[in-house]
């Protein structure tokens, strides 16, 4: 069984809500951001995704972006995203997911991605621009490897395309609970609740909720229709403020606590 | 009264928007259902002869459709080839954006959509979004990049006075591929009362397709105009390349002409190193930007560089998906005009013709004026003139004080 799917068999198993958190590798730097990851997992995330930083993330609002750009200043790219995976898988022990963009993975080429990727123990893989009907060489790929490929749900995927990811994808599902890009909301909205319920209709596969959570009430929300909720630009803008500062970790780790609270 | 409709549907990509191993659809999960949607809605109306009837109405009796074809006799004598100019200046709003911006705004309007986003790079695509909203009674928001809005501030007041809200788009590299990053992510929040009208023959599938559609009136016209006028087909179809819109136009008609050459003009810039142009064929590999795979400008992490042309149209990272397969087939080729060129070719026409190009289409004269005596005397050859400069007049003027004072 893959470290992701015993994960969330055991959170099912304690009946407990797991929280998936979101950084930008490389912000405010890789090697801060490995001491974050250790920091996450101590603090008892569930999940670590980490994200690849990319010249145009689409997809992602200004929190994210503005990581992004840092990350970016800062050096970092995906061979050296997967070096300190590798370097702190020993010391962690939630799975991790690279988020990525499609382009920097089909730039270092999808078998030296898979090859390096296994290797440093990336336990999943969710690509933001290649949904399940792009991305079928991906997720063979991934699958040789048995490295999970997450896909996407949103408020605007139709039953037939939950059936499909459901079905071609592995280890949890992450749905977008309200359309637009990445960010921080102050409140949930019904259509988390709605997306929660349509998914739970076709498959029984875990279910990760995010986009705009920031708060323990929102993860405990979250826990009345899903598996796991997702904290990503929130904690992202934990580490801005704190980026330049010696308190940068125990910050983090407070927020963490404070979210499972 | 269905002619526009039979241009339609004669050379559609594989049905995952594939054209080779070009294209497709690699969007972010919340865009599948809208981009689905418009697909769908694309096809109906692009068979249905009241859209047909409609768009033709508008392309005639308001964009001032056909446009002439002109034989640039002092420039042909200059060059040494027989040169033609398809006058896309001379639309309504001043370049061939309009037949684009018409074509979505009317299928919008069938779509029950009651907001228009748009990118724009040189303003035109912007102003020409802009008047088909105005026109149709529908909401339009702009989004430009300050370098841009800086380039090309006589659109951005064009743009205002026709009623649209012009964004600033202040991230990266503050030109077209981040105005397009922040039309994606307007698009992505409210789908459902928004379409995105998206420019050029880029993007995810349908985009390239339908706008290479809205666009094919150009090369239709134009085959029939050069027929006419000289009795033959021409020796070579020449237009600029940024995103390709005007270029896949006007090479759609000849595609199967095979005697036909079919030559694409990119910004070359400065000089063709990284960051300082925008040859993607020059510089680029193939690459997925901004939801199609295609040739893009990247560097060794895949992460898109940054590019630089003197024209705002041109200065973009990626090409349109069929344009990076019709140089795989061998059927187009495409070579790069630089900024010092384009310049001086902005110039002659204006001496030699009286007319005064966008910079962009200035850099499909430019190869002309380089080429035409590798072609012959008597060759003729058909150039895309994309737009007029009446928008970069004053940054040419900027750069030729600059120029002179560099000298003195």
């Amino acid at each position: 069984m893959s470290r992701i799917k015993q994960r969330f068999a055991d959170l099912r198993a304690n009946k407990r809500t797991g929280l998936v958190t979101y950084v930008t590798a490389g912000d405010p730097d890789v090697a801060r951001s490995a001491e974050i990851l250790r920091r996450l997992d101590r603090a008892g995330a569930d999940v670590l995704e980490v994200g690849v930083p990319f010249s145009d993330p689409l997809a992602d609002g200004p929190v994210i972006q503005r990581a992004t750009e840092r990350a970016l200043a800062a050096g970092t790219t995906l061979e050296k995203v997967l070096a300190m995976i590798a370097g702190v898988r020993a010391d962690i022990s939630a799975p991790v997911v690279i988020f990525s963009y499609a382009n920097p993975i089909l730039r270092m080429g999808l078998d030296r991605f898979v090859t390096e990727a296994k290797a440093a123990g990336v336990d999943g893989v969710l690509t933001l621009d290649m949904p399940p009907e792009e991305g079928e060489a991906f997720r063979g790929a991934f699958a040789g490897a048995g490295i999970d490929t997450i896909f996407l749900l949103s408020p605007t995927t139709s039953v037939e395309r939950i059936r499909r990811a459901s079905t071609l994808g592995s280890g949890f599902l992450y749905g977008i609970s309200r359309l637009g890009v990445t960010g921080v909301r102050e409140s949930l909205d019904d259509s988390a609740k709605d997306l929660a319920g349509r998914v739970r209709a076709e498959t029984a596969m875990p279910l990760a909720l995010g986009f705009g959570l920031s708060r323990p009430e929102h993860v405990r929300a979250v826990g009345q229709w899903a598996d796991a909720a997702v904290v990503g630009s929130a904690l992202v803008k934990v580490i801005a403020e704190h980026g330049q500062s010696a308190g940068l970790l125990d910050e983090v780790e407070r927020y963490v606590q404070w979210l499972r609270s | 009264m269905s002619e526009a409709a039979n241009w339609f549907g004669r050379r559609d990509p594989d049905a995952r928007g594939y054209y080779g191993s070009f294209g497709g659809r690699f969007v972010p999960e919340t865009l599948v259902a809208p981009i689905e949607a418009l697909e769908r809605e694309y096809l109906a109306a692009r068979s249905d002869p009241v859209f047909g009837a409609e768009l033709l109405r508008l392309l005639l009796h308001y964009a001032g459709r056909p446009t002439p074809l002109w034989h640039a006799e002092r420039l042909s004598d200059a060059c040494g080839a027989r040169i033609f100019l398809k006058r896309e200046d001379l639309t309504h709003t001043g370049a061939h954006k309009i037949n684009n911006a018409l074509g979505q705004a009317l299928l919008a309007q069938r779509m029950g959509k009651t907001r228009i986003v748009a990118e724009t790079g040189a303003g035109q695509h912007g102003v020409a979004s802009a008047t088909a909203c105005a026109l149709l009674g529908l909401e339009c928001v702009v989004y430009m990049g300050t370098e841009d809005m800086r380039r090309q501030a006589l659109n951005v007041f064009r743009m205002r006075l026709l009623g649209a809200t012009v964004e600033a788009v202040d991230s990266g590299s503050r030109t077209l591929k981040d105005a397009i990053n922040e039309a994606m992510r307007d698009w992505v929040a409210r789908p459902a009362d928004t379409h995105y009208l998206l420019g050029s023959a880029l993007g995810p599938h349908p985009y390239p397709l339908m706008v290479r559609e809205f666009q094919s009136v150009i090369g239709k016209e134009a085959r029939r105009q050069i027929l006419e006028q000289t009795g033959r087909l021409p020796d070579a179809v020449i237009a600029c390349v940024g995103g390709g819109s005007n270029a896949i136009g006007i090479f759609d008609a000849f595609i199967e002409d095979k005697a036909v050459r079919l030559i694409g003009v990119e910004a070359g810039g400065e000089s063709i190193t990284a960051g300082r142009h925008a040859a993607r064929f020059a510089g680029g590999a193939a690459g997925v930007l901004q939801g199609t795979r295609t040739w893009v400008l990247q560097d060794e992490h895949g992460n898109i560089e940054a590019t630089h042309s003197v024209s705002a149209g041109l200065d973009y990272a990626a090409v349109g998906p069929e344009h990076a397969w019709l140089r795989e087939l061998g059927r187009a080729e495409y070579f790069h005009a630089s900024d010092a060129e384009a310049l001086d070719a902005f110039q002659e026409l204006a001496r030699l013709e009286g007319i005064l190009p966008a910079l962009e289409s200035a850099h499909a004269i430019a190869y002309v004026r380089r080429a035409a005596k590798a072609f012959g005397r008597d060759a003729v050859l058909l150039v895309n003139l994309s737009g007029r400069g009446d928008k970069d007049v004053q940054s040419v003027e900027q750069i030729l004080e600059e120029r002179r004072r560099v000298a003195d």
